[in-house]
């Protein structure tokens, strides 16, 4: 027992720092399966409350789909709860490899493995294929798992501005040196809502000799025209060298993630991963839930499409009210308010109006790009819509946000 | 030694600047969010290249490359 006053007033000093740097989180408690009316204890010990979620991964509203849950519970009589191995010793079932089998072919890949999560993938993949002789060259706004992917390889690195082809083109050319170049992007930008343009990308690695890597967690199972993905929507199926994505947003919401790519390359991830190598093997309870996943989407595009109409009204709506919002066409709505007390403050007053929505704020964004980011799923009809863009408004005619340029906020709220 | 200031803040702006940024010499680039400490390879690179010089790892800390001013003096600890 050395866990003395010493060691604990360090981290209450900490904690007190990261308090009064308001980042603090607290987690909220939902008393309901996830969906688009949830509901929600918060603070702790607070009157539980019901309201519209416009936060969550769960575009395609799989997250508590009676066939997937069904399927699980199917899956957990078939197959038990766990396996109690990682997955080279005695942890991969039949249907472990099936799941491969099934993310391969709808990815347009060569081949795929199994990860617990796409944290986890990202977190392995780098260092199984690169040496101190590559380069990565990322673009800036890649997902945190990505950049902690990157700190664990020795390969050097560097990144290129958001969505800059010129700059990425000028840093293809500075590492002609090295033995591999490998192109880093994640397909939708989770905090923008903006999409790779993969099909340029494509280009520069075919003219510069370097792979490419697309992360397609905030894309797989809605973006493109039958939900492939960004290298379905931008026309490159299969040009792809490498994809990582997960379970455990549109395709069931559970947990997971894979990599998915050429065939050499998953298979060095399947020699050399370490979360791979050294964590369990998925359960097969959620293996179950994503075979089933993929079954519903093979059916049709109807949940991506009604998706997609419920992201357009979703931004009209918005943009009508005089809201300024980050430009794109994917279910990610950032609602643009800069100062990070003011995203901190309407979200607190959405959640009293009934909506559930999250401000984001440095370091989780650049500094001064503070937003309230929602997120549109399959599940919201338009009563939902409706009701959250009237609260909203509510809040946003409240602190007087609406009708309002990006300076004209800045100005009255600072930075 | 200004000269080395300004061909390091010239090319801070180029590679990390937006329109809105107005970067100095003393602007914090690290500590302020404005360059990711990956972002600092091509720096590293460029003042290498450029100065004829070879920056130890351990000596291209984020705090070493924090702003243009403190830039500059590790180049001339390496160029003197």
């Amino acid at each position: 027992m050395v866990y003395s006053d010493r060691v604990r007033d360090l981290y209450q000093g900490q904690l007190g720092g990261i308090r009064e740097a308001g980042l603090f989180k607290q987690e909220r408690f939902i008393r309901s399966p996830q969906g688009a009316d949830i509901n929600v204890e918060f603070p702790s010990g607070a009157e539980v409350k019901p309201v519209i979620n416009v936060c969550a991964n769960n575009y395609l509203g799989l997250s508590n789909h009676p066939e997937i849950v069904q399927a699980a519970h199917d899956g957990l009589a078939k197959r038990g709860y766990g396996m109690s191995s990682v997955r080279f010793i005695c942890g991969t079932q039949d249907i472990h490899r099936e799941l491969e089998e099934v993310v391969t072919e709808f990815l347009g890949t060569e081949d795929t493995i199994l990860f617990p999560s796409c944290m986890d993938a990202n977190a392995g993949v780098f260092e199984s294929l690169l040496t101190k002789d590559d380069i990565m060259i990322s673009d800036r706004l890649v997902h945190a798992s990505i950049v902690d992917g990157m700190r664990l390889c020795s390969a050097e690195h560097d990144t290129f501005k958001h969505g800059d082809m010129g700059h990425l083109e000028k840093k293809l050319q500075q590492f002609q040196d090295k033995r591999l170049r490998v192109i880093i992007n994640d397909g939708v930008y989770s905090m923008d809502g903006d999409t790779a343009k993969l099909d340029e990308i494509v280009k520069l690695a075919e003219a510069y000799d370097a792979l490419v890597f697309v992360d397609e967690s905030h894309a797989s199972g809605f973006i493109g025209a039958t939900g492939r993905g960004t290298h379905e929507k931008c026309g490159v199926m299969g040009k792809m060298d490498i994809i990582t994505t997960t379970f455990g947003k549109a395709l069931g919401g559970a947990s997971g993630g894979c990599v998915s790519g050429r065939r050499e390359i998953v298979e060095m991830c399947r020699q050399r991963a370490r979360p791979y190598l050294f964590s369990n093997a998925m359960a097969p309870v959620i293996i179950a839930g994503v075979l089933k996943a993929f079954e519903i989407l093979k059916r049709g595009t109807e949940l991506r499409d009604k998706l997609e109409d419920n992201a357009r009204y979703w931004r009209k709506g918005l943009t009508e009210a005089g809201f300024v919002i980050k430009k794109g066409d994917s279910p990610i709505v950032p609602v643009m308010l800069f100062n990070a007390k003011l995203a901190q403050d309407v979200s607190r007053d959405l959640y009293a109006e009934g909506v559930y929505a999250i401000g984001f704020f440095f370091p989780v964004v650049g500094k001064g790009q503070a937003r309230i980011r929602t997120q549109l799923s399959a599940m919201h009809d338009r009563h939902h819509l409706d009701r959250a863009l009237d609260a909203f408004i509510k809040v946003g005619k409240k602190y007087e946000c609406l009708g309002k340029t990006e300076e004209e906020i800045v100005a009255r709220y600072g930075l | 030694m200004d000269d080395l200031k300004d061909v390091i803040l010239e090319y801070v702006i180029a590679e990390y600047g937006d329109e809105d940024d107005k970067i100095t010499y003393d602007t914090p680039l690290i500590s302020g969010g404005l360059v990711d400490s990956f972002s600092m390879v091509s720096l590293k690179r460029f003042l290498e290249v450029k100065y004829k010089i070879a920056i130890p790892d351990a000596d291209a800390s984020p705090e070493a490359f924090d702003s243009v001013h403190k830039i500059a003096e590790l180049v001339r600890r390496f160029t003197a």
